[in-house]
């Protein structure tokens, strides 16, 4: 497949942005527009369009984890913010918080990491399903 | 105190199978110390003896899951610690026998781990005092017989017959925990303690006699009545010590033993002596019947134990005090000659090649200690004095005597014991001392470890028939009285002076043995005549029925899983629009829709016109570049609807999922095959009715919804405590991550699964050397 030299030189340098503005989104979500799914869409968006426009073997070589490991850890970590208020014996799923204010984050609490879990399973599975379509 | 330390004894059954497989293979003599386990458990039960005799009933309770009735209650009473004895004596017993029957074998470590877990489950399912927990253990059973049986997995044969034994008794528990869970309708509870205590009204509750009829299912495919009986000769696949332990001795009578269980619940029920008795005959006459047609000493032996199975059956079912005791005798008296007569069979195996009848004979002379074993067992079988077998033949007799119809139910019964008499000579006396109808054995004497269980377990038969005054008040009277929940005296002695039964019993012998000389010229008739009655009989229901229901599950896959797209579609589409709005129509009815219509505006109206246009344009549409820019099209302007209908995360999620379509669509394009149309004029017709009414449903609803007057609770819930509660100010979020996270974790579960299944989809085209959606087809 010919390649556009153009969007290969646009992608790269808009990859690294979208992936800022995507944990901006996943960030602000619990109290403004935005969260883990639609943050977890637009940085599979980011990466998949550098797939596309350079190579779908150098977004494997950019990517630190294999696709499904990513999901597979946002559903452990989505779990475990499920699970973590079971050891202070409150029902699952029960949302935890921290009493004291984290500078940039704010409010940090299991719904938080909750959150984190689902955009790593967003990013993972999106990207395990395009790019066992766009290797094979 | 010592009920609570037996049953730890007994959960130490459980990690002691665990060790089994170490300890056999880096101890040479690792199976006595597995031994000492269920001789631990034997011991304790002895010292507990005296005091269930006396009328104690020992018990534990812990909670298990109180939410549906499930505890860890464990009852032991007369009936009981009788089975418990015979489980964990023949238990010891098997495992020792086992370690020299498999002494060569690679996979001992295995048998001995799952006899370990069998009879620790076995035990469990006669210390339940808890109808729940006595089908946990009751399953158990069941599965460790089926790896039992199929021990040698390598052979075909053991496979086959492994899962029909499963298949067939894991039915029946089917059959049985919904008998069950009838019950705890009726009653409120799971403790068959409770149901004992309320017995009068669970009999008057009209319900009463289905539950009866679905627990006896579960019992008879257990306990291998007919019709079910055909899996137990089958089991004989299995090695002989297996044959022995759950197929003669204790787990096939596990139906009987919940039978009598629940004798004093169900007992007064109108059905229970006709049902039992008349499944109880037809079990016992044809098991006796169809032994005489068996060659194989395992096979006879097995078809004698679903005839004893069916006497047991027949016993409870007449239900007398009398009757009760006989069983319990009965019960005591099978499990000794039957465990023995096994173990001796295995050990002709081992010492003269063949467990063949007519192969068979002249091997006393070289194996003196399996011919004593042996023989003593079979006298026992075939009921002569001094042994316990004499007892409990007396005493049948005089049940049957007594019993409404005795004519009838005795000459049966006469026929069914003097078919067993013939067996006894034929597995007890002919190996030993008969002579083979050709060739010569080379017999020789099997080692220790193959004599000297089955030697104890007939010379016990003997300690009871001449110690009878012990065997029946701490045996026998503690077990019926707890069958009968009333208090019972019982004297048993060898001699009842010249009665009726006497002279049945000399008759029954003569009988026995006359047919037992026969066997040459009767044999080869009978067993043909077997063969074609066989042809319609249950035996063969079984693959048949096997296969309709393999080829009714592969046809409604075919049906349900058709693997094309526009079928689930359509099933979707039409599933829904069928059943809601059959309920919009019943219940609901058309709401005032005044409210849920505010007046467009202008740019609602562009949008509208340009996802009308791109609708109706796609389905004319000649190529897929085009479709794929109008359906992209349709996408973006719904997107900005919800901006413009102040939905900004919605419209956010709309605008990343549409891009990312567009780039799944680039990436399969071209490999999809060149467009064309396939549906004719017809059958687009119909579609185009069916969208039409998936629409208007959709629409209907949005518009019942919207024109709720007081608008959704819901809402105002989520906006007033979304803050306070969940500590976010974004409600979508707020919904997605904390009051419906569970929702959440399962859609992002089902996304992952979803994941893997494309991925495995396509590795498996890579695989097939094809392009994945090349043919067209399948893949639309």
């Amino acid at each position: 497949m010919k390649r556009s030299l153009l969007l290969a030189t646009a992608a790269r340098y808009l990859m690294p942005l979208m992936l800022l503005f995507s944990i901006f989104l996943l960030l602000r979500g619990h109290n403004e527009i935005g969260g883990g799914f639609v943050g977890g869409l637009v940085a599979a968006s980011a990466l998949m369009l550098y797939g596309i426009a350079v190579s779908p073997s150098a977004l494997r070589t950019l990517l630190p984890v294999e696709p499904r490991l990513l999901a597979g850890i946002g559903l452990l970590l989505a779990l475990l913010a499920g699970s973590l208020p079971l050891f202070s014996g409150q029902p699952f799923m029960t949302g935890l918080w921290l009493t004291a204010e984290v500078p940039v984050l704010g409010k940090v609490g299991t719904p938080t990491l909750f959150d984190t879990g689902v955009y790593f399973v967003v990013i993972g599975v999106v990207l395990w399903i395009l790019l066992s379509l766009a290797e094979e | 105190m010592q009920f609570p330390w037996l049953l730890l004894t007994l959960s130490g059954g459980a990690a002691l199978a665990a060790l089994a497989p170490l300890l056999t293979s880096r101890l040479k003599r690792g199976a006595l110390l597995l031994a000492l386990l269920p001789l631990a458990v034997f011991g304790q039960l002895c010292a507990l003896l005296p005091k269930v005799a006396a009328g104690a009933v020992e018990q534990v309770n812990l909670a298990w899951v109180p939410q549906a009735g499930l505890a860890l209650s464990f009852r032991l009473d007369g009936l009981g610690l009788v089975m418990s004895l015979l489980i964990s004596g023949i238990g010891a017993l098997v495992i020792l026998y086992g370690d020299a029957y498999l002494h060569h074998h690679p996979a001992r470590g295995r048998f001995h781990s799952l006899i370990l877990l069998f009879m620790t489950a076995m035990l469990g399912v006669v210390l339940s005092g808890n109808a729940l927990l006595l089908f946990v253990f009751w399953e158990l059973t069941s599965i460790t017989s089926f790896l039992l049986i199929g021990f040698e997995h390598e052979r075909a044969n053991a496979r086959a017959a492994a899962w029909q034994a499963l298949l067939v008794t894991g039915s029946g528990g089917l059959a049985m925990m919904a008998g069950f869970v009838l019950m705890a309708q009726i009653s409120g509870s799971f403790e068959i303690g409770e149901w004992i205590a309320a017995a009068g009204t669970i009999t008057a509750h009209p319900l009463a006699p289905a539950a009866f009829v679905l627990i006896l299912v579960g019992a008879a495919t257990k306990s291998a009545q007919f019709p079910f009986h055909f899996w137990l000769p089958n089991a004989m696949e299995a090695p002989t010590p297996v044959s022995a332990y759950l197929h003669s001795a204790t787990m096939v009578k596990a139906g009987v033993y919940l039978l009598a269980r629940l004798f004093p619940v169900l007992g007064g029920l109108a059905l229970w002596p006709v049902l039992l008795t008349a499944l109880g005959l037809l079990t016992l006459l044809g098991g006796s019947l169809l032994a005489l047609a068996q060659t194989d000493l395992k096979r006879l032996l097995a078809y004698t134990t679903v005839s004893a199975l069916g006497m047991l059956t027949f016993l409870l079912g007449i239900g007398s005090p009398l009757a009760v005791k006989t069983a319990m005798v009965f019960l005591v008296t099978h499990a000794l000659y039957k465990g023995a007569l096994f173990l001796t069979a295995g050990s002709v195996d081992h010492g003269a090649g063949t467990r063949e009848l007519p192969l068979l004979g002249a091997a006393g002379r070289a194996m003196p200690f399996t011919a004593a074993a042996g023989g003593l067992a079979a006298l026992s079988m075939a009921g002569l004095p001094p042994l316990i077998g004499f007892i409990a033949k007396e005493l049948v007799y005089e049940t049957t005597l007594a019993a409404p119809l005795p004519l009838l139910l005795t000459g049966l019964t006469f026929i069914a014991n003097a078919a067993t008499v013939t067996v006894a000579v034929w597995v007890g006396w002919r190996p030993f001392w008969g002579r083979p109808d050709a060739g010569e054995l080379h017999p020789h004497e099997s080692p220790p470890g193959l004599w000297i269980p089955p030697l104890l377990l007939a010379a016990l038969g003997l300690g009871l028939g001449l110690g009878p005054g012990a065997a029946g008040s701490f045996l026998v009277a503690p077990a019926a009285q707890a069958v009968l929940q009333e208090t019972l005296k019982v004297k048993l002695s060898l001699w009842h002076g010249l009665t009726p039964m006497l002279g049945l019993s000399v008759l029954t012998l003569l009988l026995g043995v006359g047919l037992a000389g026969l066997r040459r010229r009767l044999q080869p008739a009978w067993s043909h005549l077997w063969q074609a009655l066989g042809k319609a009989g249950p035996a063969a229901m079984y693959p048949r029925s096997l296969h309709a229901l393999l080829s009714f599950a592969s046809w409604q896959t075919q049906v349900l899983q058709s693997g094309y797209l526009r079928i689930y579609v359509l099933a979707i589409v039409l599933t829904t629009v069928g059943l809601a709005g059959l309920t919009v129509g019943l219940r609901a009815g058309l709401p005032d829709f005044s409210n849920a219509w505010n007046a467009p505006r202008f740019y609602d109206l562009v949008l509208i016109g340009i996802i009308l246009t791109a609708t109706l344009l796609v389905t004319r549409a000649r190529s897929r570049l085009a479709t794929i820019a109008l359906l992209g099209s349709i996408g973006f302007s719904i997107a900005v609807l919800f901006l413009l209908y102040s939905a900004p995360d919605l419209a956010m999620v709309q605008f990343a999922v549409e891009t990312l379509s567009v780039i799944l669509f680039v990436l399969v394009l071209y490999r999809l095959p060149k467009f064309s149309q396939l549906s004719g004029r017809a059958t687009r017709l119909m579609d185009l009715v069916i969208a039409l009414s998936g629409g208007l449903l959709m629409t209907l609803m949005m518009l019942m919804v919207s024109s709720h007057s007081e608008g959704s609770r819901l809402a105002a819930y989520f906006a007033e405590n979304s803050l306070p509660l969940a500590k976010g100010r974004n409600i979508v979020n707020v919904i997605l991550v904390d009051f419906r996270g569970f929702d959440t974790l399962g859609e992002i579960t089902v996304l992952t699964l979803a994941a893997i299944g494309v991925f495995s989809l396509v590795r498996l085209a890579v695989k097939r050397k094809r392009r994945p959606f090349a043919e067209g087809g399948k893949a639309e």
